[in-house]
């Protein structure tokens, strides 16, 4: 029995569908199977060893502890600049939109490079700590650091649309109904921008996660230091080990998949009061 | 819960939003504030609100100087133009929220919110959110959420103007008839002229920042103060004063241009005593009555309102000629101190 959709028809494959499912095919669907191909040799017992190895182990950690370090702080300053960009009035404030895409737009190799020599121990920005025993690059704080610049741009964007359709007007209607403005703050701005916000920082965490081309810069790339997951399939290639390489891959893109799916789930819940 | 408003004014950059304005509204009065876009009356009842404060001059409400009070402090209601419901929250939760804000008895909450939902007529709808209500529906959340805290004044800013035409017309004699049952002290905004005759006790009508006149619906008809409360409030034709027609109202020297309401232009088919002749120019049907564009040996065009009976007698066509009375007209002269003094010109066509 066919299944019928209004206005979708499935029994004719129309150009449309043929390019899409070809596309999603050959772009999506092939890589992953390449990869899940690539451990076919490995049995169930030497994949599960391979992907809870300690340096493994510690690779996770390190990108998954980093990377949400990286949301949070951006979570907070992601959401104070959105809401200096809507609701302020200042020039240069069209430059500083802009700005905000860099991490987006600059080659992530030129953003390790940057952070590499601001956050050294002779850098503007590292010696700073210098004094204090605190180094930044080439430790776990660089790795940090680096997830940061690149993560900033997805939570402002995410929260600026809807910070932009928050109309001034529901703020004054709270303040004439005597709310202070830490009430107003809390209880009228702040929930129906929390979606986004979460959302913002589950899509900059994901794209932390697969940092590679700056976080191998600033970092040392020592296990158990400052190694990140995506640098140890790196390293696992280097030494032409296919399937360790491939058994990280996969782990890595069943966390990309849960994550996707949060962030799907955030969006609709975002979504809860429209209509 | 009277309101005093003395000397007040607001400038924004170069733009002279409001310029000194002095009005009083008495206590229990629903007054409406029409004007123009630009016209300051926005811009007047924020600063009663509290959410601008005046460059100069004093909000007295209730006897007590409010002028330096927060719009917290000032226990007033405020209805914006397009709801600004909170949209996170239920109906339910909306209209509480002045009441936790103020740390009421949840029962009490509770027993005040139903009571509202009852008022407003929404009692089912109390868990859904705003975005599946109407803009009508929203209008009258927006109403009992301003409504929920007691507020000693309440105050709407165009409060129908998001709404289509027949909606505005269902809400504003809802609105009358509301505040027939709760009394508050109420200024609302707005453009439409018919929209503040119909709901309002007294009408002000503010233009370019500045109090024109205020008064009944009657008195602002009947008696408008300047050439612009003529032009606003209702049609008028205006003769300008260099026109060879006004040369024929003759017993006054006119400097002035000549008001003339359409339904003071009677016409008829035969020449009568102090008529003057003219052409069917247009005819509009405008529903209950019809207007007639009359133009005169000047080409000065005239509008007159006829009824359907006395159209039918008249036997009008496009083209026809015609013959005209004007019954009453006004001019308005300008006094060494700038008011206005408005004359009554005609009676009976005395003056063609």
């Amino acid at each position: 029995m066919m299944v019928r959709f209004p206005g979708l028809r499935f029994t004719s494959l129309s150009w449309p569908w043929v390019v899409t499912i070809g596309y999603l095919l050959v772009l999506l669907c092939l890589p992953i199977l390449a990869l899940l191909s690539q451990t076919f040799t490995l049995s169930p017992d030497e994949f599960w060893a391979i992907a809870t190895a300690p340096i493994a182990l510690a690779a996770y950690q390190v990108t998954f502890v980093t990377a949400l370090g990286a949301a949070l702080l951006n979570g907070i300053m992601g959401t104070i600049i959105a809401w200096v960009l809507v609701r302020y009035e200042f020039p240069g404030r069209k430059l500083v939109d802009a700005a905000i895409d860099l991490p987006f737009a600059l080659p992530t190799a030129v953003a390790g490079l940057l952070l590499a020599t601001l956050y050294s121990e002779n850098g503007w920005i590292g010696q700073l700590f210098t004094p204090f025993g605190i180094k930044i690059a080439f430790t776990r704080l660089g790795v940090w650091v680096a997830m940061v610049f690149i993560s900033l741009p997805f939570i402002v964007r995410t929260v600026q649309p809807v910070l932009q359709e928050l109309e001034p007007e529901v703020e004054e209607a709270a303040w004439s109904l005597g709310a202070s403005p830490g009430q107003t703050f809390w209880r009228i701005i702040f929930p129906p921008l929390f979606p986004s916000i979460l959302t913002g920082m589950a899509l900059g965490f994901s794209r932390a996660v697969g940092e590679y081309g700056s976080v191998v810069i600033v970092s040392s790339g020592i296990p158990f230091r400052d190694l990140i997951a995506p640098v140890l399939i790196f390293q696992r290639l280097e030494q032409y080990d296919y399937s360790g390489a491939s058994v990280i891959g996969i782990v890595l893109l069943v966390i990309a998949l849960l994550l996707l799916l949060t962030i799907n789930r955030l969006q609709q819940w975002g979504q809860h009061y429209a209509d | 819960m009277s309101i005093v408003i003395h000397n007040v004014s607001k400038q924004f950059g170069q733009f002279q939003a409001l310029q000194p304005t002095n009005l009083t509204i008495s206590s229990g009065k629903l007054v409406a504030l029409l004007g123009p876009s630009g016209s300051g009356k926005s811009t007047l009842l924020r600063v009663i609100s509290g959410l601008e404060t005046p460059d100069t001059g004093s909000i007295i409400i209730d006897d007590q100087d409010h002028t330096h009070l927060d719009v917290r402090q000032r226990n007033i209601g405020f209805v914006f133009q397009h709801y600004a419901l909170f949209k996170h929250l239920t109906i339910r939760q909306n209209i509480a929220f002045g009441l936790e804000i103020q740390r009421h008895p949840r029962e009490a909450i509770r027993k005040r919110v139903n009571d509202l939902l009852d008022l407003i007529q929404l009692a089912g709808l109390g868990d859904r959110y705003p975005a599946q209500l109407s803009g009508g529906q929203r209008q009258r959340v927006a109403l009992a959420r301003a409504l929920a805290v007691e507020p000693r004044v309440l105050l709407l800013d165009e409060p129908f103007g998001a709404l289509d035409a027949k909606v505005r017309k269902e809400l504003r004699s809802w609105l009358r008839r509301l505040h027939d049952e709760v009394h508050v002290t109420s200024v609302f905004v707005t453009h439409d002229q018919e929209e503040a005759m119909e709901v309002a006790d007294e009408i002000v009508i503010m233009n370019q920042g500045k109090i024109e006149q205020v008064g009944t619906a009657v008195e602002v008809y009947d008696r408008p103060a300047t050439p612009f409360v003529m032009g606003f409030i209702g049609t008028v034709n205006v003769i300008p004063k260099t026109s060879p027609i006004a040369k024929q109202f003759s017993s006054i020297e006119h400097t002035q241009d000549i008001f003339v309401r359409p339904q003071d232009v009677e016409i008829f088919s035969n020449p009568e005593p102090k008529t003057i002749s003219a052409t069917v120019e247009r005819i509009i049907p405008m529903g209950s009555e019809i207007q007639i564009e009359l133009r005169l040996s000047d080409n000065t065009i005239l509008i007159s309102y006829v009824s359907h009976f006395k159209f039918t007698q008249l036997q009008l066509k496009t083209a026809q000629n015609v013959f005209i009375c004007v019954h009453k007209s006004q001019v308005f002269t300008e006094e060494a101190g700038g008011g206005h003094q408005t004359l009554n010109l005609a009676t009976s066509g005395s003056h063609f």
